[in-house]
């Protein structure tokens, strides 16, 4: 049981710092522009492409910081050249734009790299064992991936609290207006937000890639669950997304890990119910994809702005 | 204006669309043809059910399959039902004609909506879109988990050939279940348009412009939302039950947000604020998806630019452009804008004609093969520098077309 325990709680943790790279990019873009990008999680599917089409030739390490910025420069002639010219029409118009995109990305991705996973994985040196508990491994591309991740945190923190850029996006991000009036280029800060979000989801994509699996699906799965951070966290707060990144990322594990099912759960709290019927045959793990959808609704319910959000969406 | 004409004027368009249904037959053949027209009356409805919601009412959602997908599964279970009622030959089910399908969709969808819609109505906009993506993906996963109800991977599956049969229309090939698809879905545009005009219709519209102030005058907002959430999940639901007879499969990927998305799509492509867009854009797409598909492997690609290209360069979609060319004829100074429209149109054709080129092109260097180009007859290189040199010609030249012909439209203004 220990067992279970420590390691759900690594993964979980791991997998909730993924999220929250793909989630602080988009709540990011979300309070900035009003725009919650559809096309946020077929970014990171290009990362983990990206790396592993550059992998092939120049190797692993190169890539991990050549792919994310591709990836930047290609959202930031999205935010230019798309984004801004739907911009007028208005908010639906540029969800329907990004809808339209993760289309796109989606299927170009099936055209070039097919529809079955590609074998892009960690160079051999990462895939040793860190330590060994309980018998189980755990390889050092996991706690390399965890420390990437925290480094990501510390250093978007650094930048939004320490630097005058962050101070700009900080000011941007309520007061966007007054800021263009002290006469920054608030355009240019949008692409430049947009292009770094869309690049920390590059990232996210590259070392997550070999973690789960590199196919044309990832984006699909992923995406909607990321849509569940940034609401459940409350639009547009940061902390609320890493909190919200790291509820989902352990309760999906936690769930995933548990082999118990409704019925036996109903019996533990002192009902009488058949542990194998149909509804209450139904176990833990194979509720786990739901978990965030269901906190979702909740959450949109009975507490619309989020944990930590200020604002209503 | 003529006087005498005017009586025809609000007439027209349903007079000549019975018209069309029901010469249609006399002028195709082949049972191929009638089951992509059949799909295209089924995604009729679904699309201008959807548009109830966002053109109409301002609300996006991304869970509309859901009640799509529960009217299928109402009437393929129900259709069962009449299956099994007609070895008995008694009771409710065995009176009950495979015809009338779609009305149990119908009440399944709107039932759903009922069901589910009251806390989702609040605020429409972000938080709208995201609980009903959050809808969508519960329903859809936990769908598998009820296999007998939802039939897990494989689906329900049922025979429409059952119950008693009317006019003796044996719905047996695609061609038999064309007059069930006109029938239903003459009935389901003319039932969406005339909910335009009751003054729910128009308080929706209302409610997507200016809620506040509505709630000012004393209507409340959520109520209104929910009364057209439950209207717009029953016509969808409509929709599922004329797709569960033209199938007799329903899966459980009706239910999910690829299917939520397609009515997104083909609403958007054909035009939100135009009643009849969403039929147009249900047209184009379902050809484009059942055509293309056979002569390459990117069309849902190709469907995806044209919505993004729509979204981007024709906001009021396909409609809004039909809708700009009629009024500007009534006017009568079409002839004053028809170059600028020509030019525009040119170079959209020749901008598409390189894209199509360059993917066509890719595609077949990544695999090796190319069915549309084979088709058109043509063996292109894609080693030749010459064929790269025509693509840019074509991106070059649609973009030339489309400044000269901005500068003649600003000349003129």
């Amino acid at each position: 049981m220990l067992e279970v325990i420590v390691f759900s709680t690594l993964n979980g943790l791991l997998y909730g710092l993924l999220l929250f790279m793909l989630s602080s990019g988009l709540t990011l873009i979300f309070s900035m522009m009003g725009v919650l990008n559809f096309a946020h999680a077929s970014f990171y599917m290009l990362g983990a492409y990206f790396a592993y089409a550059l992998g092939l030739h120049i190797g692993f390490w190169p890539a991990l910081f050549l792919a994310p910025l591709l990836v930047a420069v290609l959202g930031a002639v999205v935010e230019r050249f798309g984004l801004r010219r739907v911009h007028e029409n208005g908010h639906v118009a540029e969800l329907l734009f990004t809808f339209g995109l993760a289309y796109v990305i989606d299927e170009t991705v099936h055209l070039l790299w097919g529809s079955i996973p590609v074998s892009y994985s960690a160079p051999e040196a990462l895939r040793a064992p860190l330590f060994s508990l309980f018998g189980t491994d755990y390889s050092i591309y996991r706690g390399v991936t965890m420390m990437i991740a925290i480094l990501m945190f510390v250093a978007l923190w650094f930048l939004l609290k320490k630097t005058r850029v962050g101070l700009m996006i900080r000011a941007a991000l309520t007061h966007g207006a007054m800021v263009g009036h002290l006469g920054h280029n608030v355009p240019r800060l949008f692409m430049g937000v947009f292009a770094f979000g869309c690049g920390l989801a590059a990232l996210a994509g590259v070392i997550g890639g070999p973690l789960l699996s590199t196919e044309p699906g990832m984006a699909q799965s992923l995406g909607p669950v990321v849509f569940v951070v940034v609401v459940v966290g409350g639009m547009g707060s940061l902390s609320g997304a890493f909190y919200a990144s790291l509820l989902i990322g352990l309760v999906q594990t936690f769930f995933v890990a548990l082999d118990v099912s409704i019925g036996d759960l109903l019996n533990g709290l002192g009902f009488a119910v058949d542990p194998y019927g149909e509804v209450t045959g139904i176990t833990l793990a194979s509720i786990a994809p739901m978990t965030p959808f269901i906190l979702l609704v909740l959450i949109l319910i009975f507490r619309p702005r989020g944990l930590m959000g200020e604002l209503e969406p | 204006m003529n006087k005498s004409l005017s009586w025809w004027r609000p007439v027209a368009p349903w007079a000549i669309s019975a018209l069309v249904l029901v010469t249609l037959p006399l002028v195709v053949a082949g049972n191929g043809t009638f089951s992509i027209i059949n799909v295209v009356a089924i995604n009729i409805v679904f699309a201008l059910s959807y548009n109830m919601l966002l053109g109409q009412g301002g609300m996006l959602s991304f869970g509309h399959a859901v009640f799509f997908g529960l009217g299928a599964y109402g009437a393929i279970h129900a259709m069962n039902l009449i299956g099994e009622a007609g070895y008995d030959g008694h009771g409710f089910w065995a009176f009950f004609p495979v015809y009338l399908l779609p009305l149990v969709g119908f009440a399944c969808g709107a039932l759903a909506a009922l069901v589910v819609g009251w806390p989702f109505c609040r605020r429409a906009g972000t938080a709208f879109a995201m609980i009903t993506l959050g809808l969508g993906e519960l329903v859809a996963a936990g769908s598998q988990m009820v296999p007998t109800v939802f039939g897990g991977e494989a689906g329900v599956f049922s025979n429409r050939m059952v119950g008693p049969v009317w006019f003796g229309l044996e719905l047996a090939q695609p061609a038999d279940v064309y007059w069930f698809m006109a029938f239903w879905t003459l009935v389901a545009v003319f039932a969406m348009w005339a909910f335009t005009r009751t003054p729910l219709g128009r308080m929706s519209n209302a409610v997507r412009d200016n809620a506040d102030r509505l709630q000012f005058i004393g209507y409340p907002p959520r109520n209104l939302r929910f009364l057209v959430f439950i209207a717009a999940g029953g016509f969808a639901g409509l929709g599922g039950g004329m797709a569960a007879v033209n199938y007799e499969i329903v899966t459980p990927e009706s239910l999910g947000l690829l299917t939520s998305g397609l009515a997104l799509l083909m609403a958007a492509v054909g035009g939100l604020a135009v009643f009849y867009g969403p039929m147009v854009g249900a047209i184009l797409v379902t050809v484009m998806n059942s055509l293309l598909s056979d002569y390459t492997d990117a069309s849902i690609l190709y469907v995806g630019l044209v919505f993004l290209a729509v979204v981007m360069f024709a906001p009021g979609g396909l409609g809004g452009g039909i809708e700009q060319v009629r009024l500007a004829w009534r006017r009568g100074d079409l002839g004053a804008h028809l170059p600028c429209w020509l030019g525009g149109a040119l170079a959209v054709l020749l901008i598409a004609l390189g894209l199509v080129s360059t993917i066509e092109l890719v595609y077949q260097i990544s695999h090796g093969r190319d069915k549309l180009a084979r088709l058109l007859g043509l063996e292109p290189d894609p080693a030749s520098p010459l064929v790269w040199l025509g693509i840019i010609t074509l991106f070059a030249a649609g973009y030339g077309v489309a400044r000269v012909s901005g500068r003649y439209r600003e000349a003129r203004a």
